[in-house]
């Protein structure tokens, strides 16, 4: 199996899930499971940290898109945290950037709301 | 003349980072592929291997009658400053132009699509790219220059 670290953890009243490895259509299922159980607990403010991935494709966006639709039903919010250039980039050309929050770090994430 | 590498993959999930790593590696072996340009490769590839795998999974070729017919093909012709990468599969075929477009970004019905976005992708990520459907398949080229065109 390959390897997709996620990691829970609090801040703030928000849940923050830090992700590593690579997002594909192998890895993007738990990815999934992972935010839909966070909904399921009644978190409806999550922050995906990014910062440790190192591949993401379409699969990946899918999960996310999913993920804030979810959220926004409850009235929550789901915001990233991302900086690395090469992850940057598929948000940016989909023009997913002016639909998630995007932040340069979980404490940045966190205050802005 | 073209150098070429070629992998065959069972059509599988696990095994896209696979086709990922090797078609990488065989581009980075031209020292004039930039970084940011094997960036675009990788995802291309990515997007490419993930739709053949999609569809041998809707074709569901669990028993295939010919030796090969659930696997992928991927194909890579490497040129000075230049990769086609030609990714054939054994699924259904399918009509890249009947894909839905998104709404804008900015309209809340965006949410409804989590799926779609990787033939975008891979048009916008390549230089030049050409899904070729049939009854026994797709093949998908895609060229990508070492300077994007």
């Amino acid at each position: 199996m390959i390897d997709l670290g996620l990691e829970r953890s609090d801040r703030d009243g928000w849940a923050v899930l830090s992700v590593a490895g690579e997002v594909d259509v192998a890895t993007a299922p738990r990815l999934r499971e992972q935010l839909i159980e966070l909904v399921n607990e009644g978190q409806y403010r999550i922050v995906v940290d990014l910062e440790a991935v190192e591949f993401l494709d379409s699969t990946g966006l899918g999960v996310l898109v999913g993920a804030l639709k979810r959220v926004r039903t409850y009235d929550g919010e789901l915001a990233l945290v991302c900086t690395e250039s090469r992850i940057l980039k598929v948000f940016e050309i989909t023009g997913l950037t002016k639909v998630f929050p995007m932040h340069r770090s979980v404490d940045e994430a966190v205050a802005a709301v | 003349m073209s150098e070429v590498v070629e992998l065959e993959i069972p059509a599988r999930p696990e095994f896209l980072s696979l086709a990922r790593l090797l078609v990488t590696a065989a581009a980075a072996h031209d020292p004039l592929f930039p970084e940011d340009r094997l960036d675009d490769l990788r995802l291309s590839v990515s997007e490419a291997c993930t739709n053949a795998i999609e569809a041998h999974t809707a074709a569901a070729v669990e028993e295939p009658a010919d030796e090969g017919a659930d696997s992928i093909r991927i194909r890579c012709l490497l040129d000075t400053e230049r990769v086609a990468v030609e990714v054939t599969d054994h699924g259904g075929g399918f009509d890249p132009g009947a894909l839905a477009a998104h709404p804008p970004v900015t309209d809340p019905a965006r949410l409804d699509f989590e799926r779609g976005l990787g033939i975008p992708l891979i048009r916008i990520l390549t230089d030049e790219v050409e899904f070729r459907p049939s009854p026994q398949g797709t093949m998908v080229r895609m060229v990508l220059h070492a300077v994007s065109i």
